[in-house]
Formats: C-alpha cells, structure tokens, sequence
C-alpha cells in the first residue's frame, strides 16, 4: 500500500447553469498497491470522497475502451496505467516543469487558480500530484467524460466503416490470401477508446479533420481484398481537405495508442496507396508534393526547396504551362515567405530560388543513388515490424522473412 | 570527441545560419566534424510515404558511408533524426531484409551493419547531453544567458515515438532542451507548446492547419513571457521563423518572436556575438534577444 494524490479536472455543468465557476482542479489522496491502476485510484476516491466524481469505465482490462483520460498529460487508459507508475512519471516531469504536465491543455493557466485548487496542506506525503484530465479535442459533458459522438463516431461513420464487396455475394466464403488479413490485423485491433483522437495534434488546429482513428479504420476496408470500392474509398480520402493529407506526421497517435494500432502508420499507408499505387492527383497537392521531393531526391541527392515548391504546386512541363487554379493558388501563398527570406540574406540571393542551380552530390555519388531509386522501385518492399515484431532474433527473422514475399501492399483491386 | 556529420539539406539551403553556427559552436566546445558531403537526404518520411524500401535503402548508405570513417554520427535536425530512426528500426530488425538493401549498396562498396563497433546516430541535442555532458557544456560557458528567457521546442521527431526514439534507455531525452537551457544560465519559459508539432509537414497540403499549430505556439509563448524560442529541428524553424508572418495572419494576432537554432544559443552563451551566428538572417526579429545579450557583456 502507498498513498497517492490525484489532481483531477472536474467540470460540473449544473454549477455553470447557476453562475459558478464549473470547471476546476480538485486533488483526492488515495491509498492503495502501485501495481492498480489509476482507474482504481479514481474509483476509490469517487467511493470514499465525492460522489459526484465522474468517470466512464467498464472492463477494466482494456479491452473495452471506455476510460480514455490524459494522466500527465498523455492520453491513455486509465485502466491500463499503473499508479505507482504514473506517480514516478509526474515525479520525473515536475523535475523540469513545475507547473503541470507535459503537454497541458490550452485552457489550464487561466483555470488552473479556480476553486477547488488544492489548498495548502492537502499535498500528501512528498508525493507529486499525478495530474489527471478528460481527453483532448472533446468537448466534455462532466469531470471525466467527455462527448465522443461528434468528434469520433461522426468521423468513424464518415469513412463507411464496413465492407463494401463488388458484384453477388460467393457461393461460399470469400477466398483471400492470408497475408491480406494479416496486413488489416493492425487496424482491427482498434478498441475506439478515442485517446489518438484526444492526442491528435492537426485536429487541435483543423477540428474537422477525420483523424487518426477514423483513418485507421479507413485502411482497414481499403486494404481488404474483399471490398470492392477501394479507389472510390481512396479517391475520397485523398481529396477532403480534412483527409489524408491533413495529418502533419507528428507521432502522436503512434505513441499514445494502447492497441498498437499506430494509426499514423495507417494513413502513410492510405497516402502510398492513393498516390503511388491508383495515381490519385488530389487537390491538396499531396501526391505532387511526394513525386516533386521524391524526383528531386534522385536528380540531386539533397532537397532544393525552391525547386520542391515549385514541383509540388505545378509539376513538370505541362503542369507549369498549363497550371490549376490551387496550383497559381499555392505559388502566389508562397511568394511573401520568399521575399522576406532574400530581404533577410535567409535566401543568400535570387538564384536560390531558380530551380536548377541546387548542387548534385559530388563526384559519383548521385550516380549510385539513382541505382538506389532503379533497384527500390522495381521491388518496393515493405516490412511490416508488427507483423514480424521488431528486433526480432536475427536467425528467426531471417526465416520468418524471405523478401521477396515479406507483406508487400496487397495488390488493390 | 570526432563525429561523422550530416547537416541535413535545409541547413545548407533555407537555414544556412543553422550550419555555419554548428561550426563554430562545435570547434569551440572542441568537437570535430567530419561531413558526410557524399550523403543523401533522409526523406524526412516523405520518401517513406512513396516507397518505403528506397527510403531505407537511402539512409542505409548514410549510414554506411558514416560507418566507413569508423565513426559515430550526428545530425543537427529533428526530422533527419525521426526518419533515420525509423528506416534504421527496420534494418535492424530484419536480417534477411538488410542483406536484400545491402546488395544495393555494394555497387559502391558499401556495408550498412547493424550495431558495428558501437555506432550511433544521435541530434546535437542529445549528444551534447549524453556523450559531451553537461558539465563540460557548463565549463565552457563565458556568458551565461542571465535574464534570457527561452521557451524550448523539441519537434516532434525526436519525442516520438518514445518506444522507436531511445527513450526505453534515455527516458529524460523529453527534458534535455530544458537542462541545456539551464546550464547555459537562461530562464526556462513553461508554455504549451514545447513538445507539441509546428505543422510544418502539411504546408503546402494545408496551409490553414499548419500555419494556425506554428501561430498558436508562437503566441503562447510570447504571452508566458518568452523573449524566444530554441529548437534543434531546422523544419521547425522554417515554419516557426520564416512563416511567421504568415502564421501570424491565420491566428489573427500580433506575433514577433526570434526562433533561435540550438547551436545559436548555445554559441551565444560560448561568446560568439548574435552577427556571427547569422541571427540577422532570420525573418522574426531577434533585436531583442541582440540587446539583451549586449547588455550582458
Ligand atoms: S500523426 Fe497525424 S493523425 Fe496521428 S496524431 Fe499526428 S496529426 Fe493526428
Ligand atoms: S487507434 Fe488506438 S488510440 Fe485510437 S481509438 Fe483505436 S485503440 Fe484507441
Ligand atoms: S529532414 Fe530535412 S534536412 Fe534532414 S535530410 Fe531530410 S530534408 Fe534534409
Ligand atoms: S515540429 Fe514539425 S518540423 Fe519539427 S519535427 Fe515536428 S513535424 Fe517536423
Ligand atoms: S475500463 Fe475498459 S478499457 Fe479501461
């Protein structure tokens, strides 16, 4: 047994109806085996202290995915977190930033002093508060849970989340290559607790974005050999502005994910599969903006930024001649950014921004890298470390993986 | 200490501040750099995101070409440290996958192996905090950044993903801009933005979200009171400097705030002066970081 504080968000709707303030911190010590779970601390302080003290769950054993909280400032399950351990990590963290958690939601200076702040003498024995939240980019109904319907299931049924196969159902089953499935085993493990979507850091600024569950669940149907509207699935996604090209790659869904799903890994591969494999120009420019930095990388070795932007909104000859409207849209955006970096000296001068004059690499060197691109594009293989598991025994991951067969894109059909 | 060294391309194209500031910050602390001239970009996922075995294959050679001069390597870029590590995560996962990327390489008589002699590839940032010490760091400093108040940023890639990044070894790698800060005597500035993503990726995807992540946290750091920022990410700084102005619009305030490179603050706590380290090169003003240096000399 230890004891523990928890600084907890509340939030009580009813006392903003009536004039008070609704939104505070309030600390409960618990006491209990650092081996339990957050969610037991939670659990004992809404027993033996409030009441009122909210906070969804059911399995606790995470499977059911409906304590998604931040502690500390990462999203995660409160089921599925020890407490002893979330106190050493709000240990470690005050260390540097005495204030509060890592990542802290935008709203806590102005509210952190509110009602409710722990007073002094209800900091417990040298224990660091472990700092406790409702998820991020929800609105929250009260204390700890918070509203998924408009900012996850809405988006979840935007990217029709079931099979859509082509033509009159098999006489018997479908037959798919085993592969297939185990490529989708990845997205399928999603429990929809909502903790990426709470993490999701393009959503904080574009809250229209699908986001990282809903996408993953995407690939999930896209990458299913069953289904049969792929390129329209694809088609869709790669031109919503809120679509796959509006994830800025920032890991977050990644780490905080307690399923391994990696959704971001998910959307990478929705991109290659619009782009690469069903040649889908949308019109966010995603895919000119690959093929333009991919193309420089081979001409030159090194990335000529002026060069990428200019592939990136008009591509080639024909693309400069015969230019979108987004395209001019783009070049014309980019235009103050550049003049201010010549004024600057940033851009040492004019020919920086005339495509062409970007150094190959030196002596032979750019030669073997095109041999790099002629050899990768022809093979294109793609391994797939939760399918293989990573830092595997070098003599077990040599068997379980011949190259040439080692999960490439299943062929989308 | 001798470091096989790769700038990055940003740091030779729209932050050349960045490289010539490494230079002189490293000859000071008394590190040599041996530069990689024959390497190739990382993709910085992009590659990865078209095909993820030439992505691999590309950055297998970096390091292989670091691996020849028998050497450890470093970057100074955040994303050239996030998309190294990931392709370096698969090479090393997989034997049989290796071999096939390195029969690529053997035209040019190059061997990417895996764990050879202790090689790493690490950020400046870590570097200067594992393997140089911030005790070293703390005996070089001539002017210590008294008043100065500096609001980290990490860049997302070298704090995520945790399991990929080292952190199982280097739990503490999340606080380093921090330390840095203070052994160089500067104030940290707590704000929300330190670990959170400049946006820089979607910028010519969506310039809308982009701009308003870079704009947010500019602006929040200048209301906690920064007089600037510090990232070891040149990407970061394109959109945290050069697009400020642009940012600025989208979140519809005032911004103004100098985004210095890390090798910049470091070299300005060693003595170098603000003209030096190619400040003046920046779009955000760092007059004010300039007079307040100036009047601690
Ligand atoms: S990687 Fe993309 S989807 Fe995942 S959290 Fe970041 S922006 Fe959101
Ligand atoms: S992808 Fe992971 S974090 Fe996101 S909802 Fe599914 S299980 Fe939760
Ligand atoms: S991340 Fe940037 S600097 Fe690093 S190699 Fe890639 S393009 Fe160059
Ligand atoms: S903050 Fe932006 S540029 Fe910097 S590492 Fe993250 S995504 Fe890249
Ligand atoms: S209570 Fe079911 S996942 Fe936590």
């Amino acid at each position: 047994m230890a004891s523990y504080t928890l600084k907890v968000r509340r939030y009580q709707p009813e006392a903003e109806e009536d004039g008070r303030r609704g939104a505070y911190w309030e600390t409960f010590d618990v006491e209990l085996d650092p081996t339990l779970s957050v969610l037991d601390g939670l659990l004992q302080a809404r027993d033996g202290s409030d009441g009122t003290l909210s906070v969804r769950c059911s399995c606790r054993a995470a499977i059911c995915g409906s304590c998604g909280m931040k502690i500390n400032g990462q999203s995660t399950l409160a089921c599925k977190t020890r407490i002893g351990e979330a106190a050493a990590e709000a240990a470690r963290i005050s260390g540097a930033d005495a204030s509060g958690p890592l990542i802290s939601p935008p709203a806590e200076k102005e509210l952190a002093d509110g009602d409710g702040a722990p007073g002094p003498g209800t900091e417990s024995a040298g224990n660091e508060p472990i700092v406790i939240e409702p998820m991020g980019n929800q609105p929250v109904i009260k204390d700890l849970v918070t509203d998924m319907e408009s900012t996850h299931w809405k988006k979840f049924r935007r990217v029709t989340p079931w099979l859509l196969p082509s033509g009159p159902p098999p006489e018997r089953e479908h037959i798919v290559p085993p592969e297939s499935m185990v490529d989708v085993t990845q997205s399928v493990a999603c429990i929809q607790c909502g903790a990426c979507v709470s993490a999701c850091l393009s959503m904080e600024a574009d809250p229209e974005f699908i986001g990282p569950a809903a996408l993953a669940k995407a690939y999930r149907f896209v990458g299913d050999p069953r289904d049969g509207q792929t390129t329209e699935r694809l088609y869709d996604l790669a031109n919503d502005p809120h679509g796959i090209y509006d994830c800025t790659h920032c890991f977050a869904c990644v780490d905080v994910c307690p399923k391994g799903v990696a959704p971001m890994n998910q959307i990478m591969r929705l991109r290659r599969l619009a782009g690469h494999d069903h040649d889908i120009h949308d019109v966010n420019n995603g895919r000119n903006h690959e093929l333009g930095f991919v193309k420089i990388i081979e001409r030159k070795g090194t990335l000529d930024e002026s060069l990428l932007l200019q592939e990136s909104y008009a591509p080639g000859v024909k693309g400069k001649l015969l230019p979108r409207a987004a395209s001019i849209k783009g070049l014309l955006q980019s235009i103050p950014t550049a003049i201010r970096g010549i004024r600057t000296g940033k851009m040492r001068s004019l020919p920086k921004l005339i495509p062409g004059v970007h150094p190959k690499l030196p002596g032979d060197a750019q030669d073997h890298v095109k041999a790099i691109y002629d050899r990768a594009e022809e093979s294109r293989i793609q391994l797939n470390l939760y399918v293989i598991g990573e830092g595997g025994e070098e003599d077990q991951a040599a068997e379980a993986v011949e190259p040439e067969s080692v999960s490439e894109e299943p062929s989308a059909t | 200490m001798k470091l096989a060294y790769w700038p990055g391309c940003v740091s030779r194209g729209f932050t050349t501040e960045l490289h010539g500031s490494m230079a002189l910050t490293a000859e000071a602390l008394g590190i040599e750099l041996v530069t990689l001239d024959r390497a190739n970009c990382c993709g910085a996922g992009v590659i990865a995101e078209h095909n993820q075995e030439l992505a691999d294959t590309l950055n297998a050679r970096t390091f292989a070409l670091a691996q020849q001069t028998g050497l450890s390597m470093m970057n100074i870029c955040s994303t050239c440290q996030g998309a190294q590590s990931e392709c370096q995560e698969r090479l090393d996962a997989d034997a049989a996958y290796r071999a096939h990327i390195n029969e690529s390489l053997s035209g040019e008589g190059l061997e990417y192996r895996k764990d050879a002699d202790g090689f790493t590839n690490k950020n400046f940032l870590w570097l200067l905090v594992e393997d140089y010490g911030l005790d070293e760091l703390a005996g070089k400093v001539k002017r210590p950044l008294s008043g100065l108040r500096v609001g980290p940023f990490y860049g997302c890639y070298v704090l995520r993903p945790k399991t990929r990044l080292g952190y199982d070894e280097h739990p503490d790698r999340d606080l380093y801009l921090e330390r840095v800060i203070e052994v160089l005597g500067g104030e940290i500035v707590d704000y929300d933005g330190a670990r959170r993503c400049c946006g820089f990726p979607v910028i010519t995807m969506n310039r809308e979200t982009s701009l308003r992540q870079t704009g947010t946290h500019v602006g929040d750091a200048l209301d906690a009171g920064a007089d600037c920022l510090v990232t070891p990410c040149p990407l970061c700084h394109l959109n945290l400097d050069m697009q400020q102005p642009e940012a600025a619009k989208v979140v519809g305030r005032d911004l103004g705030l100098a985004v210095l490179h890390l090798p910049q603050l470091v070299g300005l706590a060693l003595g170098f002066e603000p003209g030096q380290l190619g400040m003046p090169k920046h779009i955000a003003s760092t007059v004010a970081v300039e007079d307040r240096i100036a009047a601690l000399a």
